[in-house]
């Protein structure tokens, strides 16, 4: 390509030593890395894996010499091709920002701005630092949406931003970061907002174009899978400590450390299914939609059998959390009807008693917009216990304490606000809350998306250990393959507001597939090193 | 979020109200301590002034135009009444009035601001597009005008800014109430059954009382600019009534003689609306979070 200068593999590119970074709030220094060491050299992918809070992103971006607003560099240095990074002036890593290093951030549709065309923001950094004029420029960036798979590469860049799909301005995106052929690309959890169908096309792009041009990457994600399709080697982070490094290959067979293979053991989480006919909730031929145009749910019938778990999976746009909306009564639904326990569910939320709203509940995706934060977790579980038990004075509190124990966090947590308690906790008071209702369904939509891996396996433990006690119902809206195996009985898929699929796990999970089912399950990163390669060659013999 | 279990009591005790209330205080910078000192001076002489102003409001004690002296720190006004009385006295009926007109305007807009951003439809919009038309008109001139309508007297000057003023009210109101009632724990107290006067009275209004009482104080100082002001213009406060603005409107001409007089209701009413100012910014940044570095 263009300018090859100095690639040649083997030789150091980035070198951290001792790094300790610290971060300000509350009027104090609080260490965020305490000394990480990381080498890199030219053309090797590194990825950075661990839980929110483990200073990942932290450290990638003081690879670039960057730190956030209110961090700072206390200890140890970074060096990139063979320059300082740390004592650099700001004139001279302005330079290099874009230049030589350049960066991918998670949300691509935050990144660009609206306003200017996706060419012009893509040939910028090129065209700025003078690695080029504007015409061979643009020239280069078609042949890399080329590269990248982007649909009609010579006409792609004349949009704007909100005209393509999220999928292909992530894309996008790369080829903005490869424009000025960097030495290295730092991604910070590229595909995490994405779906896993399209996730399988921006790794395999990115990974061919960063191999193609024999960059340098960082790939910062938390999720081992895709870290293991990516990465030659990888390094895993927690407390701002490094826990231990491997080339990818060791690591997945072999993790040493206890941390390590406690993130392995995750996916391992599996209920038995079990079958039921008892039918609690009948949703049968029902057509919703926002505006009155677009159908956003097409004719759907699904049966919830009582007592057990219902999964609904699809993309994003699929309908599911529709369907939730249509239940809970927030969208009626413009034809079909909704049965409970035998009787048609008034469609308005307005129409139901008291006592229907009682029966089914609702946990959301994410408990810091669910829980109120000026209230105190009194008040989030007291309400309903007030609310539809009448218990009032002593009576409430000791209910409110018998919930608090069923979801595992001692009485102390009575008063507290939500700003006090950790991310999962959180979504324990929200299940708290619902349970406090005494319900028959609860609807949990997404609850388990925004947490950490092992975080996730404690919600869901006590999920299935809520229903053995109680034998509540759930119907759960996810997205995540892992999840849906995790915990559920049945399965409905979605696609596009209608139902592909619905049926027992293993009649779902197992073959033969509809096609869009098999598309989903075989978009799921899998541990193993060479899934995307077989996985890319299978298709593409298909 | 990284430990399920950290106990954080431990770390954060429980402190009682006043505790807090003193904490807060004294971790308060300097420029907001000022502006407390400031206010709370303003209105002790707002609630005392018939006990410590040295003669009364429209009391004549000798020579228009006397400079200062022993007797008269400030000296005598066109007609012969003591400056310094008529400031303290002023103190009175400037910040009364304001904060009155603050209070009605906070009635009208926070209320209205709050339903329609709860309710929606049409009501909202026809609100909104009301306050955008009211909006769109300089207050100070829109203000004049329904004050030579309406005529002049302290009553119409009230209710007439208050009206006004409701404008901004109800647009903030409006708008954060609506942020937070697209939060999820509204849907969750909607799907439980809840009635809309809990809904507003425990889940929204608890997280947008912080911003209110924030404009609560800068439109304080606005409405308290504004009616000096008019004041000034001679459509405000009536004389014999002691008044900021109309008592820098009286003694406007000894400025050029080099006197002083003009200068100290002036200075009174920018001290209070800088000590205002200080108070509220500092109150901003502790509960909404805004660092300056960010």
């Amino acid at each position: 390509m263009t300018n090859d200068k100095k690639r040649i593999r083997g030789e150091a590119l980035v070198e951290i030593r001792g790094l300790k970074i610290e971060g300000y709030s509350d009027d104090k220094w609080h260490p965020i890395i305490k000394g990480v060491d990381l080498s890199l050299k030219r053309g090797e992918v590194v990825g950075l894996i661990g839980e929110s809070g483990a200073g990942k992103s932290t450290l990638g971006l003081a690879a670039m010499g960057y730190t956030k607003p209110g961090c700072r560099i206390s200890a140890g240095t970074v060096t990139f091709d063979g320059k300082d990074l740390v004592n650099a002036s700001q004139e001279d890593l302005r330079k290099m920002w874009g230049s030589q290093i350049s960066y991918v951030a998670q949300s691509a549709s935050a990144s660009f701005n609206p306003a200017h065309r996706i060419m012009e923001q893509v040939v910028e950094s090129a065209t700025n630092h003078g690695v080029m004029n504007r015409q061979t420029a643009e020239k280069d960036a078609k042949d890399l949406f080329k590269r990248l798979q982007l649909p009609n590469p010579d006409t792609i860049g004349e949009r704007y931003p909100h005209q393509v799909s999220g999928g292909q301005l992530q894309r996008a995106m790369t080829a903005m970061a490869m424009s000025s052929r960097p030495d290295l690309i730092v991604f910070d959890e590229p595909t995490t907002a994405l779906d896993v169908t399209t996730q399988v096309e921006v790794l395999a792009a990115m990974r061919r174009i960063v191999d193609e041009f024999d960059t340098a990457a960082i790939y910062i994600t938390h999720d081992l899978a895709v870290v293991a399709q990516m990465a030659h080697r990888i390094m895993v982070l927690r407390y701002g400590n490094l826990v231990e490094q491997a080339d990818t290959r060791t690591m997945l067979k072999a993790p040493t450390q206890d941390y390590t293979k406690s993130l392995w053991a995750v996916r391992k989480l599996e209920k038995k299914e079990s079958k039921s006919e008892d039918i609690i909730l009948s949703i049968a031929n029902v057509d919703a939609s926002y505006s009155g145009v677009v159908k956003v749910l097409d004719n759907v019938t699904v049966n919830i059998p009582r007592g057990r778990t219902v999964a609904v999976v699809g993309e994003s746009g699929s309908g599911k959390s529709t369907l939730a909306r249509a239940i809970t009564g927030l969208l009626p639904p413009s034809k079909g009807r909704i049965t409970f326990n035998g009787k048609e569910l008034p469609p308005k939320l307005a129409d139901r008693d008291r006592d229907t709203l009682r029966r089914i509940q609702m946990i959301y995706q994410s408990a810091d917009t669910a829980l109120n934060p000026r209230q105190t977790v009194r008040d989030i579980v007291g309400r309903p216990v007030e609310f539809y038990m009448g218990l009032k004075g002593a009576a409430k509190d000791r209910r409110i304490v018998e919930l608090l124990e069923a979801i595992e966090l001692g009485e102390d947590f009575i008063d507290r606000y939500p700003g006090e308690v950790s991310g999962g906790q959180k979504q324990r008071i929200s299940i708290a809350r619902a349970l406090a209702a005494e319900p028959e369904l609860i609807i949990c939509d997404e609850v388990t998306s925004a947490l950490d891996q092992i975080v996730q396996e404690e919600i869901l433990k006590l999920l299935m250990k809520l229903q053995k006690e109680t034998q509540v119902t759930y119907l759960f809206i996810t997205h995540d393959i892992a999840t849906v195996r995790a915990i559920s009985d049945e399965i409905v898929v979605m696609y596009k507001g209608k139902v592909v699929q619905q049926g027992l796990k293993s009649q779902v999970l197992n073959p033969p597939y509809p096609p869009y089912t098999e598309l989903l399950l075989s978009s799921v990163p899998q541990m193993d090193p060479d899934w995307l390669t077989t996985l890319l060659k299978k298709r593409s013999a298909a | 979020m990284t430990t399920e279990h950290v106990d954080i009591r431990s770390i954060r005790s429980r402190r009682t109200l006043w505790q807090n209330t003193i904490r807060l205080l004294k971790s308060a910078p300097l420029s907001a301590k000022f502006g407390m000192a400031v206010i709370a001076f303003y209105f002790f002489c707002a609630l005392f002034a018939p006990l410590i102003a040295p003669f009364g409001e429209s009391e004549i004690v000798g020579k228009a135009y006397q400079a200062p002296s022993a007797a008269h720190w400030f000296g005598l006004d066109q007609i012969g009444r003591d400056t310094l009385s008529r400031v303290l006295f002023g103190a009175r009926n400037t910040i009364g009035i304001a904060l009155l007109t603050v209070c009605i305007s906070f009635s009208i807009g926070g209320v209205l601001g709050i339903y329609t951003a709860v309710t929606r439809g049409w009501l909202d919009q026809l609100f909104s597009r009301i306050v955008d038309i009211f909006m769109s008109i300089p207050v100070l001139i829109f203000a004049l005008m329904l004050l030579a309508m309406a005529g002049k007297s302290v009553w119409n000057l009230i209710f007439i800014l208050a009206v006004l003023d409701s404008t901004r009210v109800f647009r903030l109101a409006r708008n954060t109430a609506l942020s937070v009632a697209v939060q999820d724990f509204v849907e969750a107290a909607r799907l439980r059954g809840e009635k809309l006067p809990w809904i507003v009275v425990r889940e929204i209004v608890p997280n947008i009382l912080p911003l209110l009482i924030a404009e609560f104080g800068l439109r304080f100082s606005f409405v308290f600019l504004t009616i000096a002001a008019l004041s000034f213009l001679g459509v405000g406060i009536q004389p014999p009534t002691a008044d900021w603005g109309s008592m820098v409107a009286e003694s406007k001409t000894l400025i050029t003689f080099g006197r002083p007089q003009p200068l100290i209701p002036a200075a009174a009413i920018a001290l209070l609306t800088v000590a205002v100012n200080f108070v509220v910014d500092w109150f901003l940044q502790k509960t909404s979070g805004l660092r300056d570095d960010q």
